[in-house]
């Protein structure tokens, strides 16, 4: 290639060409790497002033902290109720997204699969749960759960997750498992696997980059959710992280560094999560844009 | 022994008649070729011998069971797709064992008879490999692999070589008919190439827009075509149809000329469609003799052959087949004639042969 380059650049309208691109692509980087900087910045202040006092963080902000004083974290493992909000957070965001990539993924296999009347019906009613605003139906929610009795407790969260999780995953799964090739079914049914067998040891390998996805897409406003606890459950033992760190806000008031650590701490399974996810993540993407 | 008995097999999609009412029997050990033009329904009736499509109306027997209603695993057939359908997070061995152990045969016994169709179709240096690090014609092997394991009765095979490329496609071919000789089952081949089709089967369906235009030898079908479809498909370059008119013995074109072809229908008609083939015509140059009265549009010359496609004078095209030496000047004047007793008569009403 560079010969030829080389051997062209000597006219004038191809190198001009050629600083244009280079230009573009100087520009296409600068904005990257300021977008890179707006998204980490807050990131890092957040890490950073875990480590601080609050002296410190209204002092100099910016500063590097001095990383060994680890008085915030032990607060945190020793004075609050932290580790039990950790642990309904885990519970609540793993049973949610159980139901919802098990459900969801069964829903879009039927109804990308399996012909039916009314199937097409049924792909649109789960889509149509993406256009409705849940939060306008809090009351209503609140009323429905109390009479429940499932006020209070975890399974009114999951009930309300699942619920909100399920539209994206189905329509996600749907549209993913149309594209791969019925005669892969056909072939193991001709193998004499049954039904749920196919489901399981054909399709669920195929389906992986899709379901990663929908994963995704859903665990991340679940783990962060602050609303849904904050009208759903009122026990201390009960609260889910966001909302327990909501309460490390006092009305007079607030040792920052503790809330920060809180924070840090909070967003470290999900960014592991993320990290552990994301070649399955981009292989997702990528995956039908070549074929 | 496993022979095949269709009868009267109908398929409706939703409100769309796809086969209308097919009747086939098929023996042991037979190797048919199903083959059409695209659209033709030969697929969709493979699907429904298969049993992954319910059968609308009529019977299908396997060896003296009707097998409607029972599961495609069950039937003793295996398939091999068009797309090879290779399930590709699994290796090679993977592949060919998943069916076997679903068929719950023992460990020793899956070995054996992967290590057998291994070694028959050339895979024992792929066994650990993904479909994906493999090449088409590895594929296809490994598909044809995944079927012989479960020592089907029965084996379907969806237009396999479309996928590969033409050097390939003869070498497979001799393969699979090499392979149905020595597993001695039964086999069912599905094809859109008429080459295959003759070249492969013991007898071949042709089929047309859900019906069988005729099931017979591929000798029977290129010497005694049935009808003027089953003429036209097969045979290449195809058989030119004439509408003639006969008069005693001769039959001509008004305008262009007659010929003596030599044994005719018996049947009384006055108008007739001929069908030449390429071989059964001979081209002399020259404006006036004996014959129809064409002009030369061109020549292909095929090393070994050429053929000639003249123009007669009322306007229709004919491929005559001659010797690699023959040289004619575009628009040159020829006159058409026929060997005899080889051309074939149909019906120009009903397009189904005439009897001689």
């Amino acid at each position: 290639m560079t010969a030829s380059a080389r051997s062209v650049s000597s006219v004038p309208t191809v190198s001009s060409n050629r600083s244009t691109v280079w230009t573009l692509d100087a520009l296409v980087q600068v904005v990257l790497i300021a977008n890179t900087l707006v998204m980490l910045v807050p990131i890092v202040i957040m890490v950073f002033s875990a480590f601080k006092t609050n002296v410190q963080i209204f002092q100099s902000p910016f500063s590097i902290p001095d990383f060994t004083n680890l008085t915030n974290l032990t607060k945190i493992w020793t004075q609050t109720n932290f580790l039990r909000y950790l642990g309904n957070s885990f519970f609540v965001t793993g049973v949610s997204m159980l139901l919802i990539l098990t459900l969801g993924t069964m829903a879009a296999y039927a109804i990308a699969r399996y012909r039916f009347t009314g199937s097409g019906f049924i792909l649109m009613f789960f889509v149509a749960g993406l256009t409705l605003p849940l939060k306008l139906a809090i009351i209503p929610l609140f009323i429905l759960m109390r009479d429940l009795g499932i006020l209070n407790s975890h399974a009114a969260l999951i009930v309300v997750y699942v619920a909100t999780g399920l539209p994206t995953t189905v329509f996600i799964m749907t549209g993913f498992i149309r594209t791969l090739p019925s005669e892969l079914e056909d072939a193991a049914r001709m193998d004499g696997a049954s039904e749920a067998l196919i489901m399981w040891k054909i399709m669920l390998p195929l389906v992986r980059p899709a379901m990663v996805i929908a994963g995704i897409q859903n665990v991340v406003p679940i783990w962060n959710d602050f609303f849904f606890p904050l009208v759903f459950i009122q026990s201390d033992g009960l609260k889910t992280l966001p909302q327990g760190l909501a309460s490390f806000m006092g009305e007079y008031n607030t040792d920052w560094g503790v809330l920060f650590s809180g924070l840090t701490l909070s967003v470290l399974p999900i960014i592991i999560i993320y990290i552990l996810l994301s070649k399955q993540f981009i292989n997702g993407m990528t995956s039908g844009a070549v074929k | 022994m496993v022979d095949l008995s269709l009868r009267g097999i109908k398929k409706r999609f939703r409100t769309v008649d796809v086969l209308h009412g097919i009747d086939l029997e098929i023996k042991d050990k037979e190797l048919v070729v199903f083959v059409g033009p695209s659209g033709c329904g030969k697929s969709t009736l493979l699907r429904l011998v298969a049993g992954l499509d319910p059968i609308t109306d009529g019977e299908f027997w396997m060896a003296g069971t009707k097998m409607n209603d029972v599961a495609p695993s069950r039937r003793g057939i295996a398939m091999v797709f068009q797309s090879y359908a290779l399930y590709p997070h699994m290796d090679v061995y993977e592949n060919m064992t998943f069916g076997a152990r679903l068929m719950g045969l023992d460990n020793a016994e899956v070995e054996r008879r992967i290590a057998e169709a291994a070694r028959m179709l050339r895979l024992d240096a792929l066994l650990k490999r993904r479909p994906k690090e493999l090449s088409g014609g590895q594929r296809q092997r490994v598909a044809i692999g995944r079927a012989l394991v479960r020592k089907p009765e029965l084996l379907l095979l969806d237009e396999p070589l479309s996928n590969l490329d033409a050097a390939l496609r003869s070498e497979v071919r001799l393969e699979i008919a090499k392979l149905h000789r020595d597993i001695g089952g039964t086999t069912i081949y599905v094809t859109h190439d008429q080459v295959e089709a003759m070249t492969l089967a013991d007898r071949i369906v042709v089929m047309n827009q859900g019906r069988v235009e005729q099931f017979g030898s591929p000798r029977e079908l290129y010497e005694t075509p049935a009808n003027t479809f089953v003429a036209t498909f097969i045979g290449s370059p195809q058989m030119s149809l004439l509408e003639m008119e006969r008069d005693g013995d001769r039959i001509g074109i008004a305008g262009t000329g007659s010929v003596v072809p030599g044994r005719l229908p018996a049947a009384d008609e006055r108008q007739v469609i001929v069908g030449v083939r390429p071989d059964a015509v001979v081209i002399t140059p020259g404006e006036d003799g004996e014959g129809l009265s064409a002009r030369v549009v061109y020549t292909e010359y095929l090393g070994d052959n050429a053929f000639t496609y003249v123009r007669l004078a009322n306007g229709q095209l004919i491929s005559v087949r001659c010797t690699p030496d023959t040289e004619f000047a575009i628009d040159a004047p020829v006159r058409v004639g026929l060997l005899p007793n080889k051309a074939h008569f149909f019906s120009s009403a009903t397009k189904q042969r005439l009897p001689a």
